[in-house]
């Protein structure tokens, strides 16, 4: 449907969008010194844009493909852009964070010994244009053009603060093994046409590849959009990544920027390769579980907030990954209707993922700015001077934490009904391993609650371990404004799963023949397979629980006295209780190192008994670095180059 | 008729779970005082600690938030819910379209999460301790105990809590080997949640080895109050769960008003027996270190996974 005013709808309102936020970009250039002009005109300007798109993005879901041929690109290879269901959800998803993340970017920016505001603005704009443009893009060469543009101004973004050795060592490796993924995604293409000629999107559609090629395309495609999205082994890149980057650019990169690769296998798969086989769903399955079960263990002995969510966004896209895996392998058995719910499952998880890892990475981005720190170790107490921030990070990470009523239930709801209800799969050893893959899911589930316990508890709760985190500050008006969007984006997805899987319906009716919505339940019931088999309903589950804890309460305080006293913390007696008593994040990790030990490089010594000055030492390190990346790292010969 | 029967049974369940959970703790108690050849404190000794905690007044740290003064409310809350929706009285209950068994699950591990997170906010010693170690029980716990619910949604192709104790209490009589495996896998992880022996020990103060008190040292007066009863609360959902899996026999099918009344001793029969075997267990344990406590889970979620295979394997 059109919009009225003859505003440009479908994929001209995509265009438009872009090309909206790259003037603004370059308008930043302008001035590239003036911090005002960025941040009270051009971000909230750009956030605006991202509103205008997500309602362009959210009319055009249900609604019939519309292409355009760009007049760019080369002299008789222009640019094809097509916009259909799977394209406008993850618009949608990108519009709606990419809204939230620039309002907070407004009230973020400072003078700063790194780039020049005005050029991050640029940096920022062009980030935001060419994840659009990726994911309309119709043919692989734009395609290729707006993947490159995406990683080489997320690059500049990663290293704004260009003078310490650490941000461009983590620049150089983001670089790096994002053009290894590149290279990969290219390759892909190139078996994808088949010696024909022509890249377009339409011509490989068109194709029916020999089942040998389209192993060769799904392998290569998993290979270069996982090292995107950061599948293990080609994960190393975002620990050192987000940690880096200013915590705007790690919301971005981190809720959407992964998903853009995650859209771009499932594009390839689905799609262009259109018959997938049933284990390349088993490939993914593995992989997937993998990085999820890798990514959660190694969360939750992480003591820098940043890299703790960088590990946690490992485990949401083995989450996915396993999801989408799971959708291939009921798709290469004919089993549609499992397969559209396996993908449901996956793409909301998606939508659920860029919500709260937005939302956490932002309120790190605050909790940075009011305190100087990254490190878990030396924050503490923070709900009592930053309440705002404090309150939706709780959001943030019970939603993390798939907890209900909130988002991330009910993704990992449906994921684990589609583990559930495996019917007689043919093959006899994928029906074992089926449930044996629904335990690792729920092992990674529980393992993220841990993971959040943690890092909501050492940040945010207890007494604050060092001085600046006792004189901290709470966020400004658009930090505040913005963590509010996400985390309500949290709440309304949880309470509300049917009306995403409305807006899932055609995406999974292209796909996989079926769709979800229109089973079962109604509006208040989400019943994906049958009213009988399995229903839950957010609202009303929220609404009885709103009851009893307010009964409760409420009776409590008729029948009770009410007498408060204030007095210090008890803790047994103990007198001399001090901020350093708590648990660090390193003990509060400890539980999960020693339980999955041999997953980890751990170095370390301790102090002999009778050592007068006894010194406690330990590394806990990522093995595979050791064993995959520094031999390859010797092998190539020259000066480090950063 | 089906929907006022649902209603009532619903009702009375809740009714139930919140003013007798105390007394199956007491009466847990009561056996293992006499296993123990002590007389013991009685039965309803646990209501008289909730009326003395209930009369004195609450002390509270100068720097806890409001998170720790609402965590005891909202753990109560969310442990009533999770016994209002598991079957015991009938299985046509209103609410058990909305919540399945992974909801379940979920609202046990949402009040794990706010008493974890309770337990870290004054910031002292022992209450991130305890926070720590609870939460390293829950990620071995949670899984093993949904493994357990998959099993059984296995044999009765659904998740829906209902349709599992509908079609586990009117199959044949015959021994599933699935339901066995989960059966040792349900009591074990059972025995940690609730802090039993051999991984906790409910009557023990000594700080070094204590799980769920070391979390909950800093509350007292009303808020202490609602963290015992949420607790109690805990040992009957879990109760209630393993009657629903293993015992499913005499809950009242939809619109059967007199199953209804019948249901009600058989409940309270089977909870006896229930609780009488846990003081049977916790007896003839002696409490393990705690870094034997994930062998201990590990054990279970293995059993669980098992039980699922053997179910896949032999019995479809």
């Amino acid at each position: 449907m059109g919009f009225p005013l003859g505003l440009p709808s479908g994929v001209d309102a995509v265009l438009a969008a872009a090309c909206a936020w790259i003037a603004l970009g370059a308008a930043g250039m302008a001035a590239p010194g003036n911090l005002r002009l960025s941040a009270r005109v051009l971000y909230p300007a750009g956030a605006l844009v991202g509103i205008a798109l997500a309602a362009a993005a959210l009319a055009s879901v249900g609604n019939a493909e519309s292409t355009r041929v760009l007049p760019l690109g080369l002299p008789g290879l222009p640019f094809h852009a097509r916009l259909d269901a799977l394209s406008a959800f993850f618009l949608l998803l990108l519009a709606a964070v990419a809204a939230g993340v620039s309002v907070y970017t407004a009230g973020y920016v400072r003078h700063g010994p790194g780039a020049a505001p005005g050029v991050q603005c640029l940096c920022h704009h062009v980030f935001l244009a060419s994840m659009a443009l990726v994911l309309v893009a119709d043919d692989a060469y734009f395609f290729m053009v707006a993947w490159e543009t995406m990683a080489l101004s997320s690059f500049f973004l990663v290293t704004s603060d260009h003078r310490h050795a650490e941000i461009r060592r983590a620049g150089y490796l983001y670089l790096l093994i994002a053009h290894l993924g590149a290279i990969s995604i290219l390759l892909c293409f190139g078996a994808l046409q088949a010696g024909t000629g022509d890249y377009s999107f339409d011509a490989m559609r068109a194709l029916q590849q020999p089942a040998g090629w389209g192993s060769v395309a799904f392998a290569l495609a998993l290979a270069g959009f996982g090292a995107k999205a950061g599948i293990v082994p080609l994960h190393v890149w975002l620990p050192e990544a987000h940690p880096a980057a200013p915590s705007p650019v790690s919301a971005l990169m981190s809720a959407v920027m992964l998903k853009t690769a995650v859209y771009g296998l499932m594009r390839v798969t689905l799609d262009l390769i259109g018959f997938p086989l049933w284990w390349w769903g088993l490939v993914a399955l593995a992989v997937g579980l993998a990085s999820a079960l890798f990514g959660v263990i190694f969360a939750a002995t992480q003591s820098d907030m940043k890299r703790l969510l960088a590990y946690s966004s490992i485990e949401n896209i083995g989450l996915i990954v396993a999801g989408f895996g799971l959708a291939l392998l009921f798709r290469g058995f004919g089993m549609g209707s499992l397969a559209a719910l396996a993908l449901t499952a996956a793409l909301y998880h998606c939508l659920n993922h860029a919500f709260f890892k937005g939302l956490l990475f932002l309120a790190t981005g605050s909790v940075l700015h009011a305190t100087g720190e990254r490190s878990l170790g030396r924050l503490g107490g923070l709900i009592h001077r930053m309440p705002w921030v404090a309150w939706c990070a709780l959001v943030g990470s019970a939603a993390i934490a798939g907890l209900p009523p909130l988002n991330g239930f009910v993704s990992e709801w449906l994921l684990l009904q589609a583990f559930l209800f495996t019917p007689e799969l043919p093959q006899g050893y994928v029906n074992m391993l089926v449930p044996v893959a629904g335990a690792a899911v729920a092992l990674a589930a529980a393992l993220s609650g841990y993971v959040m316990v943690k890092f909501f508890g050492v940040v945010f709760l207890g007494q604050p371990r060092e001085a600046r985190a006792a004189e901290a500050r709470d966020a400004g008006p658009w930090e505040r404004s913005a963590l509010v969007w996400l985390a309500g984006g949290c709440v309304v997805l949880g309470l509300a799963p049917t009306l995403v899987l409305a807006l899932l319906e055609p995406v999974t009716q292209r796909f996989t023949g079926y769709s979800l919505a229109g089973l079962g339940g109604g509006w208040l019931f989400l019943a994906p397979i049958d009213a009988e088999r399995a229903s839950y309903s957010p609202l009303l589950l929220f609404a009885v629980a709103a009851l009893l804890v307010a009964a409760t309460w409420l009776a409590v305080r008729a029948f009770y006295h009410g007498r408060v006293r204030r007095a210090p913390p008890w803790d047994c007696g103990f007198p001399w209780l001090s901020a350093r008593m708590q648990d660090t994040a390193e003990g509060f990790g400890q539980p999960v190192q020693v339980v999955f030990r041999p997953v980890f490089r751990i170095e370390g010594e301790a102090p002999s008994p009778g050592d007068p000055r006894p010194r406690y030492r330990e590394t806990v390190e990522d093995p595979l670095w050791y064993w995959l990346y520094l031999p390859v790292a010797a092998q190539s010969s020259g000066p480090p180059p950063w | 008729m089906n929907d006022a029967s649902g209603l009532v049974a619903q009702l009375t369940e809740v009714a139930l779970a919140i003013l007798l959970a105390p007394l199956l703790s007491g009466w847990v108690s009561q056996c293992r005082a006499w296993l123990q050849n002590r007389s013991g404190p009685g039965l309803l000794q646990p209501y008289r600690v909730l009326a003395k905690l209930f009369e004195k007044e609450v002390v509270l740290a100068h720097n806890a938030s409001s998170l720790f003064r609402s965590s005891p409310y909202l753990i109560f809350g969310c442990l009533v819910l999770a016994a209002a929706i598991v079957p015991t009285l009938g299985t046509d209950l209103p609410l058990n379209p909305a919540a399945d068994a992974i909801a379940l699950v979920g609202l046990l591990a949402l009040a794990r999460f706010f008493i974890a997170l309770a337990g870290m906010d004054v910031g002292t010693a022992f209450g991130s301790l305890g926070a720590r170690r609870e939460m390293m029980v829950g990620f071995l716990a949670e899984p093993a105990l949904l493994m357990v619910l998959f099993t059984a949604s296995l044999i009765s192709h659904s998740t829906s809590l209902s349709t599992i104790v509908a079609t586990l209490a009117h199959r044949e009589f015959v021994i599933y080997p699935s339901m066995a495996f989960a059966g040792v896998a349900f009591t074990m992880v059972s025995l940690a949640e609730n802090a039993r022996i051999p991984v906790d020990n409910p009557a023990t103060h000594l700080e070094l080895t204590m799980i769920h008190e070391a979390m909950v040292l800093e509350y007292s007066g009303r808020h202490l109050a609602m963290i015992e009863w949420a607790a109690s609360l805990k040992l009957f959902v879990y109760s209630c769960i393993g009657l629903a899996l293993f015992f499913p026999f005499g809950v009242a099918q939809g619109g059967d008003w007199l199953g209804l009344v019948l249901a009600l001793p058989a409940f309270a029969a089977k909870l006896a027996v229930g609780g009488a075997a846990l003081a049977a267990i916790e007896m003839v344990n002696a409490k393990m270190r705690i870094f034997r406590a994930p062998e201990f889970l590990g054990t279970a979620f293995m059993l669980a996974v098992l039980a699922l295979l053997v179910h896949v394997l032999l019995e479809r």
